[in-house]
């Protein structure tokens, strides 16, 4: 129950280096704990990590399918990381994103007579619109009056999910398939490739962009340092005369508008069409990324990058060595769970006690 | 429509609120006992999800439903004691260890289940409870199909309701628990191990946790689904607010939500051009309308959220 001869001692700064060297162990720990699960169902760990990086990275196939997977994952990364410096708990960058994904295809399948940029144009920001009204409902209520942020934002993911199926399954069910998708988007509101023979889109750019926006906000903008301060003491951001009110409702804005875009990207860039598996929890992962990126831009590139060999590599080591590529949440679990804890060594550093 | 009318309409339509809202009945006083002694436990949904997994995985084997039920309870039980060494011992952000703990434990069960069973086309079924008939009473008319004509399950979710009043109200542990939620540093100053009677409740949290999630597979339906719990354990945690941290309010949220459940489903039956996953949605809206209201008036325990450490 209590730590038996060793005492936590408060730290001023930790080191850069330090600062630098704790994501990578808290990776390698996590893969190694990760190891166990694998061979509780008799998988050797050694050979199922080789298939899940050469799956992600090994060939130049793999490489631009890790990117497409990247592109979601750095946007959800961005907006959640965003959200949590502010500490607006953002649980709902999934249905942010479905919300982004049905505005681009609702538009996407009006087939307007615009050209292509100005069509691509419109899809992003109504998908960024549709995402960032998403997260202003939670986020207006938690700035108004004190309403469970972690709790509203998770159960709008279910009643934005259910929305989709809804049109999926009615008004926009895809008349010559009857499958529950809708039929496929005007090709002007088609993202471009970035890649030949592959599936990386125009959405990588606009993810990188984002992610340096992430960083200029937060770090040089007048509005950055009110979010900082809104998440770190709110009450002195209040006394320094910050309104923590509108640096609330301000990131619920911006977080759930980029989550929006990562539901633009999917459907202009990948699949063309809204089908209900659209993202296989992109913005779940989207927490666990932003606390491996400890919060910052350039982190938050590093953890996506990650979690998109992660991702991708399951799906080549499931096919390789038939194991389930849900080892995939398992890895992003354990891994949120131990940075967490190497965090602790950031505040503290552990002493004997003599 | 004229089917709104008959008795045997609003009979079925009660029995069923009281069948929905057992796990969470069982999930939300749970979430009370954890979040009484100051820890707001995100872990949830994984940790029903799990349990769901857990027992379906045992009767699977064993056929033995109550042996599924205890192995479900006892994953719970480990997953609250994860729970506390992160946050009570490690003194962890509560928020993201449990969302952590939820990612996990829900891959967790997608990764065994899999791997066990693998992907055919049909999913195995077990043989589920059947409900449990109260010898006479269950021949009142009325309340008998409604109240007693339920599942083991249900019983022990209504029983575990005053059980938890009385432990929470009448016991010394149960003044230790509000006071470590209240004031840990007075608790201790008095004597209460904080750190103890933290871990006593997220045991207890877990335990009643893993338990819903047997209602699950065991009770409800009879196989294991991968959206099977879909956010009850969310709900939980807003039932937790509405109950203003009282277990006997918990039993009338619960209700409250099963009856909107059980409602929403009825009507699926009826009106014809409404999508059925409208209702689906209603549960979720309601939670947060309901959210709204009482947002300003939910006194939280002062302690939430925050680790204790001794100096």
């Amino acid at each position: 129950m209590k730590l038996p001869k060793f005492k936590l001692e408060r730290r001023s700064t930790p080191p850069l280096w330090f600062q630098v060297l704790t994501p990578v162990i808290a990776v390698a720990i996590s893969l190694v704990i990760s190891a166990i699960f694998l061979l509780l169902i008799h998988k050797n760990p050694f050979t199922a990590f080789y298939y899940m990086f050469y799956g992600a990275i090994g060939t130049k196939f793999a490489f631009k399918e890790m990117l497409v997977k990247a592109t979601p994952l750095l946007l959800t990364g961005v907006a959640v990381a965003i959200a949590f410096v502010a500490k607006y708990w953002n649980i709902g960058a999934e249905g942010q994103l479905y919300a982004g994904a049905l505005a681009a295809t609702w538009v996407g399948i009006m087939n307007l007579p615009l050209p292509r940029a100005i069509y691509i144009l419109l899809v992003i920001a109504v998908g960024f619109g549709a995402g960032a009204i998403w997260s202003l409902i939670p986020g207006y209520l938690k700035a108004k009056f004190k309403v469970d942020d972690v709790v509203t934002t998770l159960l709008m993911n279910y009643i934005m999910i259910y929305i989709v199926s809804a049109l999926l399954n009615g008004p926009w069910r895809n008349p010559k398939t009857m499958y529950p998708e809708s039929i496929t988007i005007s090709q002007n509101a088609f993202f471009p490739k970035l890649l030949p023979h592959s599936r990386v889109h125009m959405g990588l750019i606009v993810a990188i962009l984002a992610v340096l926006f992430m960083y200029f906000l937060v770090r040089r903008t007048k509005l950055g340092f009110e979010i900082r301060a809104t998440g770190t003491n709110p009450r002195a951001a209040n006394f320094l005369g910050i309104n923590t009110i509108r640096a609330i409702i301000l990131v619920s804005i911006i977080s759930g508008g980029v989550a929006g875009l990562a539901g633009v990207g999917e459907v202009c860039g990948v699949h063309y069409h809204l089908i209900q598996e659209i993202s296989p929890g992109y913005g779940y992962s989207g927490i666990v990324i932003a606390m491996l990126g400890r919060l910052n831009a350039f982190g938050v590139f590093l953890a996506a990058i990650y979690f998109a060999i992660i991702i991708t590599g399951a799906q080549m080591m499931s096919r390789s060595m038939n194991i389930p590529p849900y080892i995939a949440d398992v890895i992003q679990g354990v891994t949120l769970i131990v940075m967490l804890a190497m965090l602790l060594l950031f505040e503290y550093r552990i002493r004997r006690e003599k | 429509m004229s089917n709104f009318l008959t008795v045997t309409f609003w009979v079925g339509l009660l029995a069923a609120t009281v069948r929905m809202a057992t796990p969470l009945i069982l999930a939300t006083l749970g979430e009370t006992f954890a979040e009484r002694s100051g820890i707001l436990n995100l872990g949830i949904e994984g940790m029903m999800l799990f349990g769901s997994f857990a027992g379906f995985i045992t009767v699977y084997f064993t056929k033995s439903l109550w042996l599924g039920v205890t192995f479900a309870t006892l994953s719970g039980f480990l997953f609250g004691v994860f729970m506390a060494f992160l946050v009570v011992t490690l003194g962890l952000n509560q928020h993201v260890s449990g969302l952590g703990i939820t990612i996990f434990a829900s891959g967790l069960a997608y990764y065994l289940y899999r791997a066990i069973i693998g992907s055919p086309t049909v999913p195995p079924t077990i043989k589920a409870f059947d409900t449990l008939k109260i010898p006479l009473l269950w021949k009142i008319p009325v309340l008998g199909p409604i109240l007693f004509n339920q599942y083991a399950l249900t019983y022990i979710a209504l029983v575990t309701v005053f059980v938890a009043r009385y432990v929470i109200f009448k016991t010394t542990f149960g003044l230790s628990l509000r006071a470590v939620g209240e004031n840990p540093e007075a608790a201790d100053a008095v004597g209460v191990n904080v750190y103890k009677t933290r871990y006593i409740a997220m045991m207890i949290a877990g335990s009643l946790t893993g338990m819903s999630g047997a209602f699950f597979t065991l009770a409800q339906f009879n196989m294991f689904t991968f959206d099977i719990v879909a956010g009850r354990g969310w709900v939980a945690i807003a039932l937790v607010i509405f109950a203003n941290w009282i277990p006997v309010r918990v039993l009338w949220g619960a209700l409250l939500f099963g009856g909107i459940d059980s409602l929403g489903l009825r009507l699926q039956g009826t009106a014809i051009r409404i999508p059925f996953q409208v209702y689906l949605t209603l549960p979720y809206l309601f939670t947060i309308i309901v959210l709204i209201f009482i947002a300003r008036n939910a006194s939280y325990p002062s302690a939430l959220l925050k680790p204790y450490r001794r100096e």
